[in-house]
């Protein structure tokens, strides 16, 4: 059994399966994203002034970079994993010699790409908004990869237990898109009074968007290996609960 | 070398459902194998436990002597599975759904192109490999599913009904089909509600019912037990009265036409001639079911003692 073939065969799959689907999976970030940086960058940017020395339009381009990195990473592997769940040719693995590892590994590396690729895209577009100079390649890298990589494990166990197509909408409605918008993509913490600022540091989206935005600006409310911690401790974590789903079979085995 | 062994294997469901109640069944290397059972038997649960669709509550699997758990990857290598339903995605194209399955299994693409050119065309389907899946017929449908299931080789094939709701005549090609499979050397496994399908293909004959396994044997043997046989028998000309026949139970079902049970000890020379002498005239004469059709039915209506694979009669 070569491991690596079916690794590929299930990468190859994903990335196939988004591209095909480009107006519905790589087209609305570049639309959505553009109008933000038109409104609220520009628009409403100019009024505002700098944060922490950087124009506004420059201080929200990591956010929105990476809350689009964080929402397809996500939307990706739950939609796919679930839809093969719906459809039942979840079975074509189950039947398979596949380890449960390289069936994890190869979903979520899908939706790691198309993360990415999301994330290129968006940054392409703000290249026509905003003027950055990457201030650490290796921080904004690794920031985008392993935040894609958090999503997309947590992406995976939502679409292993859900029941309904209804189960994996609520997630990203009603965790992800608040808590990106509370994770200061369009503020600083400074800017919160007190207790909200405590309450922010709760948020590990908060740490993750400052942590990018410290790569590509060199700006951030949070200390940047205490974010690698939390993000390493949220892949640890999700990769494990996600082993063990799949071990015992809960939501794709009868 | 058994193909398949399945030693007190149980099931219980979340619910509490008890669907296999510890069943013993082996099935030998390059056997046609049936396994029937009413709805609900457990039928669809052992086959789902053995390709690691289903997890079992207790028991063990063994597959060509690998158990299932202690050397999944090797055991599952050995099975090919046909489901009773369509399960693969209805937008991938014929080609990409076999292909994909070949990456599944580790086979190198090189190999694995040759080895889904190979299987399309057996299933007569090379032609239709651009075809988005969805776009294909019932019966086309069906041969995907038999194609993707035969593309690593497998040395055991379950088929889970695999002709159910296709027409006559891409039924009996799939017959000729599984037929050449098994002459080539794999073993296989197959469920279905046709059970003139089983008595033509299949050596031998498990029955499951309420989670038991219930017959256990060839189909030669089984057939062999089957005592009385009915048939209809249409008549030259018209009676109103049933006719009385020593050892025969005859039934009038309509003023030309009589149903006969025959028991095997007398046969159908002893009728005709009783027949004749009460100048009754036969002009053709059918089987009123599937023998292995009645032996079922008498086997699941019975409340019959628990036979295990040590009792199978060859």
């Amino acid at each position: 059994m070569n491991r690596s073939i079916a690794f590929k065969t299930i990468v190859i799959k994903e990335i196939f399966r988004f591209i095909r689907i480009w107006p519905q999976t790589l087209l609305p970030p570049a639309i959505t994203t553009a109008l933000y940086f038109l409104i609220f960058g520009k628009l409403i940017g100019d009024r505002i002034g700098t944060i922490s020395g950087s124009s506004y339009m420059n201080y929200i381009v990591p956010g929105i970079i990476l809350m689009s990195v964080i929402s397809h990473s996500y939307a990706n592997v739950v939609s796919s994993f679930y839809s093969t769940k719906f459809q039942r040719n979840i079975e074509e693995l189950l039947v398979a010699p596949i380890p449960n590892w390289v069936i994890l590994s190869g979903y979520v590396s899908g939706g790691i790409i198309r993360g990415l690729l999301v994330g290129i895209v968006v940054s392409l577009i703000s290249m026509f908004f905003a003027d950055i100079a990457i201030k650490n390649i290796t921080i904004t890298l690794s920031i985008a990869l392993l935040t894609a990589t958090v999503f997309a494990l947590a992406g995976f166990i939502n679409a292993i237990l859900a029941e309904s197509f209804d189960d994996i909408s609520i997630i990203p409605n009603f965790v992800l898109t608040p808590l990106s918008y509370l994770g200061g993509v369009f503020y600083s913490t400074d800017m919160l009074p007190g207790i909200w600022q405590t309450i922010s540091m709760g948020n590990p989206i908060l740490y993750m968007i400052n942590a990018f935005r410290y790569g590509l600006i060199g700006v951030t409310d949070v200390d940047i290996q205490l974010t690698f911690i939390i993000i390493g401790g949220f892949i640890v974590t999700l990769t494990s609960f996600s082993l063990l789903l799949l071990h015992k079979g809960i939501g794709i085995k009868n | 070398m058994n193909a398949l062994s399945l030693r007190n294997l149980k099931k219980i469901y979340n619910n509490g459902f008890e669907a296999l109640k510890g069943i013993d069944l082996d099935v030998e290397a390059g056997d046609f194998f049936a396994l029937l059972g009413p709805n609900g038997a457990g039928k669809s649960t052992a086959i789902g436990i053995v390709s690691s669709l289903v997890n079992s509550t207790s028991g063990s699997v063994t597959i060509f002597g690998h158990d299932l758990k202690r050397e999944q990857a090797k055991a599952k290598s050995c099975i090919g599975l046909v489901p009773q339903e369509v399960n693969f995605n209805q937008f991938d194209t014929v080609k990409s759904i076999v292909l994909n399955q070949a990456g599944y299994y580790g086979m190198p693409r090189k190999l694995a192109l040759q080895r889904t050119e190979h299987c399309l065309k057996q299933m007569d389907l090379w032609d239709k490999r651009d075809t988005i899946s969805r776009r294909l017929s019932g019966g086309m449908k069906r041969r995907v599913m038999i194609a993707r299931a035969m593309v690593h080789a497998p040395k055991l094939l379950i088929l889970d009904e695999p002709t159910a709701g296709v027409d006559i005549e891409i039924r009996r090609s799939m017959w000729k089909m599984m037929q050449e499979v098994n002459e080539q050397g794999t073993t296989i496994i197959l469920t279905t509600h046709y059970l003139e399908e089983a008595e033509s293909l299949c050596r031998n004959i498990a029955i499951i019912n309420n989670g038991l396994i219930v017959e256990n044997t060839d189909m030669k043997s089984l057939l062999a037990r089957l005592h009385i046989e009915h048939f209809v028998m249409d008549l030259a000309n018209p009676m109103t009265q049933t006719p009385v026949i020593e050892g025969y139970q005859i039934e009038l079902l309509t003023d030309k036409s009589l149903n006969v049970a025959v028991p095997k000890e007398h046969g159908l020379n002893r009728l005709f001639s009783q027949l004749s002498a009460q100048n009754i005239e036969v002009i053709s004469l059918k089987n009123k079911t599937n023998r292995l059709e009645q032996l079922f039915m008498d086997l699941i209506d019975s409340n019959p003692s628990v036979l295990h694979s040590g009792d199978r009669q060859s």
